[in-house]
């Protein structure tokens, strides 16, 4: 059963955070390098996508915990791993590797619970992240009109990741947590022509971040300005994540779901980081605030972003489960 | 069920509902549009543009258009820079961007700078269909709307008819053939001018408002759009009418579904506040609805202008004193009474010194003030110092008889030259003319004048300024020397730098650190006054001083900082990226002919056609483009009085054969070596009975090997960085077959320039510099329309590589066609040095009579030179700053020093020495 028609019959769930999963594992330097770089000549503590290559089992781990919690669609382990950002490690040349084996362990996963549970079948997302740069703002405050990257310098880097994730299996690819709406430009503009090259089309889900409560991207757009400058890629939906918890996204998820005409995406951060930058929002009080948004007819996909757990998925899966999904209107061109 | 809407973006939504208002497009940020912001942009002043993009968006532009095409500029650049500095301006970025350009590549770097989803202007079926849906397809792809020109194949829309039918064709290939989004679709369909006087022309309007009424009955979700200013073109300079029919205009059209359209907001009314009497002109002229409709709104149109104002008796100043005639004589520029007027003065005056004293520098002070204040252009500057010269002529013989003490005081001494290797003056004699005009005593040494001479006739005149100015690039350097000289020779004398290469930066970077003395560039001959004023004025000087070195200082810095920025890839990175060229599948064109040809006498009625005048009135630094520079509201007056003269001065140079045009062509078999190298063989020739050279099938061969540069500054991953040994077919590709045949480059030298020695000398004896300027200002045009014509007759016959090209003029100018024709010594081949090369080959000097100076400047000034390459894929670019290991190679392969090749490659070095 193909996923638009999934969709049309139930809300669809989304993992959670990958990070904070990794964080319980307490892995050391030497966790991260593994034998593989263990003679490396850089920091890779924290460089979680190379977890995909050091430590899969961990990796698809999580996967199968997300997976077992009820997620009908898993995120690949990918959200750095272009080569702009893995310059910070010095590692740009393993972003084709890092996206392969990232959507490999996903897949395998993803292959093994729908195997278990034929009648839900299990999708991998490929996850691109916005990168450490952005296209359309100035690092430079005394010089507005410098950029640190390119749309074509992102392209390049987006085409790279994207071949990857197909080639590693990945069943959708996912933009997300885009706080530049250009850097998403520069990787829809990418995904389609690699779609073109190699004649055949996944569905993208696009996913935009609010970043408080001014309502607006990092660089500047409402929801809706978000929603008109990303809709030529018609992509399978749209919605919000990151950066701020469920409560405070709810504006914004309505605003979108008024005016988009695809499928809607919610997955947002166990609340606020407390002053020790963790995440306090119980499963059982986001599932609750979600249901709301599903019951007020705003939601396809739900799931949860920064410091989510498989308890929360599991609350969240629980709760919209018999909730009607909200119906994408469609253009009457008559 | 949602209706499918036109949905734009900045940072905020603009989403085109069925109650949204018309919405206006802001036309002030559109270089080809506003000269206030083209004159901004191009001087670099991109703080105050944004501002212009700022009240736009204040004033309620709801879309801005950004337009950067304009020759003078790099047109990708400016765009890019602008849309990035708006994009930090939320007051700005909150509206979409309307990225405007007849240029396909400004339009693609343009969507790639823009967040918000904006709207590209325009595409259009005039290079067909092919053409047309691979740029929609990519402006969908970048997530943009599109404007669509009621334009195909055979032309511009105008008939309502004609635009229904490009408008239908254009909508049904975009939604049929590639999905494009029909509510991302805009039609153009062309609001022209209307009340010409030509009849032909009166159904416009009425067309548009039928043409949008059939667009939106006719072509669901599509919207229409049009630029309005357009309309009222013939009422230019008289808004009280050009305000009514803007308003009366789009009150119809917008009735009829217009939904938006690129106007200027201070030019519209409300409809109700038109007096009734001009909203029925108006509305007459716009539905064409009574043959003089025209007429009679021409004639409200002069009552509305000469309101308030008497009638003007053109000769009532022939009754003023003398003093007042001499004076409205200078400012209007009349020679016609000059003679008399002046022997009148001179008999009232007990001596005759005290007529330029009194009456005629009281005229020249007022020309000097107007043209200081703007309100006065140079070609008028330039008429007045004619008619000042031809007076002081009449009186020069009475004073030196009246043996009066001493000359008439003036404001200082100003020595000008071209220095040493080149001939280029036109800018020069402008700036002595100005200067003259100021009450400057002028000594004018003319051109290639070396150190040694301007600093002897300096010292012997005890000359208060010296002025240098030159328009090839090793004249930079030869400036260099000159201040040097001036540093060892201890003078103080402050130094003017001008010509067209110079710059503000090279004076601060280059000239200004050798010499003690103040050194100031001067932009153009209207800053010189100023300039010259503040040098020797006793209380000014020290302020003046110490402010430009101050900001030269700051220049060096940050020119300083900005080499550091720039990054330089090695060569060998440079040479594996250049251009990708699929020589495989491409067959090279074969030449009618390889070796020369000459064109001797080549008549001059066919050249003409030819012309591109836009340079012509930015050399009398009139701004704006031709034709519509004739119509400009603030220059237009002037820039047509011009035009008049020059086309006068040309009929006559044509009819009578004043001038003469030589030219020389040539081609040969070439291959590209070394990756930046080519390599011609130049068989044994022998002359046919035509007079062109032919090539004896059996003879030996010799080769010449012309080296060129690559660019090396770093660029984004993939892109290309170009050399023009690109675009010929590379020695090391196997030759599939010996029928293979092989690929070629071309050469050419022309000039215009024959013959005007004895024009300048006629018109100077006269004292007219007016006549004088113009002529070489013309003479420069008709060398580069001969190159223009040349170039079409080698792509369509003697190399043929593009047989059935139709170009119109302007397209021409717009270099439409394969194929290019670069100068050595400019951007993409900056050496001078390898014409030498050239003219020895083709044998220049004798063929057509052209010669070379030491520093590689041709003479006759009006002269052109270059090479052909016929590649699809070739194209101008600038080489820019190079690293020194391209320099060194470069030497190499050139067997000169890397010291030598240092010194010609001055300009282009990323490095200091």
């Amino acid at each position: 059963m193909n996923i638009q028609s999934i969709l049309k019959q139930r809300i669809m769930i989304l993992d959670g955070a990958m990070g904070t999963m990794i964080q319980r594992y307490q892995l050391d330097e030497a966790g991260y390098r593994g034998e593989r770089f263990k003679d490396s000549n850089q920091d890779l503590k924290g460089n979680n996508d190379l977890l995909s290559l050091t430590q899969p089992n961990i990796i698809q781990d999580i996967h199968e915990a997300y997976l077992e919690a009820g997620a009908d669609i898993i995120e690949t382990n990918t959200f750095n791993a272009q080569r702009i950002s893995l310059a910070d490690y010095k590692m740009e040349s393993l972003a084709y590797e890092l996206n392969f084996e990232s959507a490999k362990i996903a897949k395998a996963a993803a292959q093994k619970f729908s195997a278990l549970t034929p009648e839900k079948p299990r999708f991998v997302a490929g996850a691109i992240g916005p990168t450490n740069r952005t296209a359309s703002l100035s690092p430079d405050v005394n010089d507005p009109g410098y950029r640190s990257v390119t749309f074509d310098q992102l392209t390049e880097a987006y085409t790279e990741q994207v071949s990857g994730l197909i080639d590693g299996g990945a069943d959708l690819i996912l933009v997300e947590t885009i706080f530049d709406t250009l850097n998403a430009k520069a990787a829809l503009f990418a995904i389609q022509e690699y779609f073109d090259k190699i004649n055949r089309e996944l569905p993208v889900m696009i996913s935009g971040t609010i970043t408080d409560q001014s309502g607006r991207t990092l660089s500047g757009q409402t929801p809706e300005a978000f929603w008109n400058s990303v809709a030529h890629a018609e992509p399978l939906s749209v919605g919000l994540n990151c950066a701020l918890g469920a409560e405070l996204m709810r504006p914004y998820i309505e605003e979108l779901s008024q005016v988009a005409t695809c499928f809607i995406s919610c997955y947002p951060n166990a609340g606020l980081p407390n002053q020790f930058g963790e995440y306090e929002e119980s499963p059982e009080h986001m599932a609750e605030v979600l249901r709301e948004f599903g019951e007020s007819g705003f939601l396809n996909i739900v799931g949860g972003c920064c410091g989510t757990t498989p308890e929360h998925i599991l609350q969240i899966a629980k709760m919209v489960e018999h909730i009607t999904p909200r119906k994408v209107p469609q253009f009457s061109y008559v | 069920m949602l209706k499918p809407l036109l949905r734009l973006s900045g940072l905020e939504p603009l989403t085109l509902t069925p109650d949204t208002n018309f919405v206006n497009i802001g036309e002030r940020t559109n270089i080809t549009g506003s000269k206030e912001f083209s004159r901004l942009i191009l001087s670099g002043n991109y703080e105050a543009a944004v501002a212009v993009a700022r009240q736009q968006v204040e004033n309620g532009a709801q879309i801005i258009d950004v337009n950067m095409d304009e020759g003078m500029l790099d047109g990708k650049e400016a765009m890019v820079r602008f849309l990035n500095l708006i994009a930090a301006e939320p007051d700005i970025s909150k509206v979409p961007v309307m990225i405007d350009s007849s240029k396909w590549e400004i339009i693609e770097a343009g969507l790639k700078c823009i967040q918000g989803k904006g709207i590209v202007n325009s595409i259009s079926l005039k290079e067909g269909e092919e053409k047309f849906l691979e740029q929609a397809k990519r402006v969908k792809r970048y997530g943009a709307a599109v404007v669509v020109m009621c334009f195909d194949e055979k032309g511009q829309a105008d008939s309502f008819e004609r635009k229904i039918e490009i408008a239908k064709r254009s909508y049904d290939l975009l939604t049929k053939k590639i999905h494009f989004p029909p509510q991302d679709i805009i039609i153009d369909p062309n609001i022209l001018a209307i009340a010409t006087g030509i009849e032909e022309h009166n159904n416009y309007a009425t067309d548009y408002i039928r043409a949008t009424k059939w667009i939106k009955q006719n072509l669901p979700y599509a919207s229409v759009s049009g630029g309005v200013s357009n309309l009222s073109f013939s009422f230019r300079g008289n808004n009280t009418v050009r305000e009514a029919m803007h308003t009366a205009f789009l009150y119809q059209a917008i009735k009829a579904g217009m939904d938006m359209g690129i106007v200027n907001a201070g030019m519209i009314s409300v409809y109700d506040d038109i007096p009734k009497e001009l909203l029925e002109l108006v509305e007459d002229v716009i539905f064409n609805r009574r043959p003089d409709a025209t007429e009679r709104l021409v004639t409200f149109a002069d009552t509305v202008k000469s309101k308030g104002k008497k009638p003007i008796d053109e000769d009532a100043w022939r009754k003023l004193p003398v003093e007042e005639r001499l004076k409205h004589a200078l400012i209007k520029g009349i020679v016609e009474f000059i003679e008399q007027d002046t022997e009148e003065a001179r008999l009232q005056y007990a001596q005759p010194i005290e007529v330029i004293e009194g009456p005629l520098m009281a005229g020249m002070n007022v020309v000097g003030d107007l043209f200081g204040s703007g309100k006065m252009f140079l070609p008028q500057v330039v008429k007045s110092a004619r008619v000042m010269k031809k007076s002081v002529a009449i009186l020069t013989p009475f004073i030196e008889a009246a043996k009066t003490k001493g000359s008439a005081s003036n404001a200082g001494k100003v020595l000008l030259a071209t220095v040493k290797g080149d001939v280029h003056d036109i800018g020069k004699n402008i700036v002595g003319v100005v200067l003259a005009c100021n009450n400057y005593q002028i000594i004018d040494l003319g051109v290639m004048v070396s150190a040694d001479k301007i600093l002897e006739t300096a010292r012997k005149e005890n000359v208060d300024i010296i002025g240098l100015s030159g328009l090839i690039t090793p004249s930079l350097d030869e400036m260099v020397h000159v201040a040097k000289e001036m540093e060892r020779l201890g003078f103080k004398t402050p130094l003017l730098i001008g010509g067209a290469t110079t710059s503000r930066v090279h004076a601060a970077v280059k000239i200004a650190p050798h010499y003690t003395g103040d050194t100031v560039h001067v932009l153009d001959a209207s800053r010189s006054v100023t300039v010259a004023g503040s040098l020797l004025g006793k209380d000014s000087l020290q302020d003046f001083s110490e402010k430009i070195k101050l900001e030269y200082l700051k220049l060096r810095e940050q020119h300083a900082g900005r080499q550091q920025d720039k990054k330089y890839v090695p060569i060998s990175f440079a040479r594996k990226n250049k251009t990708r060229i699929d020589w495989d599948n491409y067959q090279v064109p074969q030449p009618a002919f390889t070796g020369i040809k000459v064109l001797h006498d080549y008549p001059l009625e066919k050249i003409k056609k030819q012309i591109d005048w836009t340079p012509f009135f930015q050399t009398w630094e009139l701004f704006g483009k031709y034709p519509e520079i004739l119509k400009d509201e603030k220059v237009g007056t002037e820039a047509t009085k011009l035009f008049n003269d020059a086309n006068q001065l040309l009929d006559e140079v044509v009819s009578k054969k004043l001038l003469k045009a030589e030219g020389v062509i040539g081609f040969y078999p070439a291959v590209a070596i070394n990756d930046d190298d080519i390599e011609i063989s130049i068989a044994e020739q022998s002359k046919n009975l035509t007079g062109e050279t032919t090539v004896k099938s059996n003879s030996k061969s010799k080769s010449i090997v012309f080296h060129f540069l690559r660019q090396q500054h770093e660029k984004a991953l993939s892109q290309t960085y170009y050399s023009l040994a690109d675009f010929v077919r590379p020695k090391v590709l196997a030759v599939t077959s010996n029928e293979q045949p092989k690929d070629h480059i071309g050469f050419f030298a022309v000039t215009a320039g024959i013959g005007i020695e004895s024009l300048i000398s006629k018109f100077e004896k006269e004292h007219d510099d007016y006549n004088a300027i113009m002529i070489k200002a013309l003479a420069d045009r008709l060398a580069e329309a001969f190159a223009e014509t040349l170039h079409e007759e080698v792509r369509k016959e003697y190399w043929g590589y593009s047989k059935n090209e139709m170009l119109t003029t302007q397209q021409l100018i717009n270099e439409d066609y394969p194929g290019i024709r670069p100068a050595p010594g400019y951007p993409a081949c900056p050496d001078h040095t390898e014409k030498r090369k050239l003219f020895d080959l083709l044998q220049v000097e004798k063929n057509t009579g052209i010669r070379l100076t030491e520093s590689f400047a041709m003479y006759p000034a009006s002269s052109v030179s270059g090479f052909y390459f016929s590649h699809p894929q070739s194209k101008y670019f600038g080489v820019g700053k190079i690293a020194r290991d391209q320099v060194e190679d470069y030497a190499k392969r050139k067997g000169i020093s890397t010291e030598e090749a240092e010194k010609w490659l001055s300009q282009n070095l990323s490095y200091g020495l």
